[in-house]
């Protein structure tokens, strides 16, 4: 295991899309191995081609339709039924109305 | 947060406040709500309701004015008079409204989404009333002082049962910006917002079928109008609210507010502030944070609520405990380098 070279305290090596990241568990900074800034900008520049050309209201399925934090069913990766034609199905996880539900919906 | 009013009291304050609706002298009329932070008793067409013990009377009374004021009829609901609040004899203030139909609890799905999003986007949109119309400034929106309430409420019930789930909604309010957590102003408060919208917080006036308005201006007051988007959002984001529902109450939020700020430009865009964003094609940019917000305010209140009760988390408080683990889960990763600055 790596040794922060700053604070001296145990890195952890992470993954991220292919680059491995060393970041200090105590101080939090982060070590990149040769290369790695490289691929991280390419990476970056990559994302920005594949971006679509600045939305009008005709591509709202360019952005997330939820939060990365959502809960896995209800389709936060642009399938959301966004659009005209698509009202009236949602992605529900469950079939039945839920009781509990219910409550929260009506209360602070 | 224990209700202070001995039983006794609270029945002296039901009288007090049936006689406010309107009631004969002894009458306590039909009690619609008994929480700490407000106590609602109905006497046939009006509701009196005794504020939190802590209100202050002035803030309110700016709130009363603004739900009076005529920019905002049809929006919110205003008072049964506008004289401002009324001090009860326990020391708490207390106001009069009419009373509306209220959204059936047992119909969630009946529920107006499309109404909400338009009211609430009138209410964003609206221009502010001079401020010589008003007793006194505009307080802040009471979002997140209520979510940072939610925290020290279930750090204060009693230990032991549901550690695990107190640990993610520490750890999910933890990496949220110290503006939603009520430790710094918000980057963004030139909106008057609701401050606590859900749908308790619909009624219809004239009953029964008059128009739906907003009531409950407790916590309304100058904010990011995402927050009152954002509990929709959390519920959407937890999986209690189906995609269908959540896009018809945006929608019509969006719809409403570029009718209401047509023909702006990109770069004017940014001049009409955070409604306009909400209403542009990334929402989620700007109701991330106060949605994380909501979503650990519901999971804290959850878990106050059954180590209070001794009982376990039902659906809605699992879901929105299983959200805080998926935002810890991903924020604690996410989290950059703190600065070193010494």
């Amino acid at each position: 295991m790596m040794q922060c070279p700053k604070c001296g305290a145990p890195m952890r090596t992470y993954n991220r899309n292919g680059v491995q990241i060393e970041q200090c568990d105590n101080c939090r900074g982060i070590f990149l191995d040769y290369g790695e800034l490289e691929s991280i900008t390419r990476l970056e520049a990559q994302w920005t081609q594949s971006a679509p050309p600045p939305p009008g209201p005709q591509a709202p399925q360019a952005y997330p339709a939820g939060p990365a934090w959502g809960a896995p069913h209800q389709g936060q990766h642009g399938h959301g039924s966004h659009g005209h034609g698509h009202h009236g199905h949602g992605h529900r996880g469950g079939h039945h109305d839920r009781r509990g539900f219910g409550r929260m919906l009506f209360s602070s | 947060m224990a209700l202070p009013d001995t039983p006794a009291r609270s029945t002296a304050l039901h009288r007090a406040l049936g006689e406010l609706a309107g009631g004969p002298e002894g009458c306590h009329g039909e009690v619609l709500a008994e929480r700490a932070d407000g106590v609602v008793v109905r006497v046939g067409d009006r509701v009196a309701k005794a504020h939190a013990p802590n209100a202050d009377a002035g803030p309110l009374d700016v709130r009363l004015r603004v739900a009076a004021a005529g920019g905002y009829r049809g929006v919110l609901l205003p008072p049964a008079s506008d004289g401002g609040t009324v001090p009860l004899s326990n020391g708490r203030v207390a106001s009069v409204w009419p009373y509306g139909t209220p959204v059936d609890p047992g119909d969630a799905a009946a529920a107006p989404w499309e109404e909400a999003g338009a009211l609430l986007a009138r209410l964003h949109t609206a221009p502010l009333p001079p401020a010589t119309q008003l007793p006194g400034p505009l307080p802040p929106m009471r979002g997140p002082t209520k979510a940072a309430r939610a925290l020290a409420r279930m750090r204060s019930a009693p230990q032991g049962s549901h550690a695990a789930a107190a640990d993610v909604v520490e750890r999910a309010w933890a990496v949220l910006p110290p503006w939603c957590r009520d430790e710094e102003p918000p980057p963004e408060a030139r909106t008057l917002c609701h401050g606590d919208f859900h749908l308790g917080q619909l009624v219809r006036y004239p009953r029964p079928d008059g128009p739906w308005q907003l009531i409950d201006v407790d916590d309304l007051g100058l904010g990011d109008p995402a927050w009152d988007l954002a509990r929709p959002a959390a519920w959407y984001a937890a999986g209690m609210l189906p995609t269908a529902e959540w896009q018809r109450f945006l929608g019509a939020y969006a719809r409403t507010v570029r009718a209401a700020l047509p023909a702006r430009t990109a770069r004017t865009a940014r001049t009409d502030g955070v409604p306009h964003c909400l209403a542009g094609p990334d929402p989620w940019r700007y109701l991330d944070a106060p949605a994380r917000a909501l979503t650990v305010q519901g999971a804290a209140l959850g878990v106050a609520k059954a180590r209070t009760e001794g009982r376990s988390l039902d659906e809605a408080e699992e879901a929105c405990v299983a959200a805080c683990a998926r935002i810890a889960a991903l924020f604690e990763r996410a989290e950059l380098p703190t600065p070193q600055g010494s």
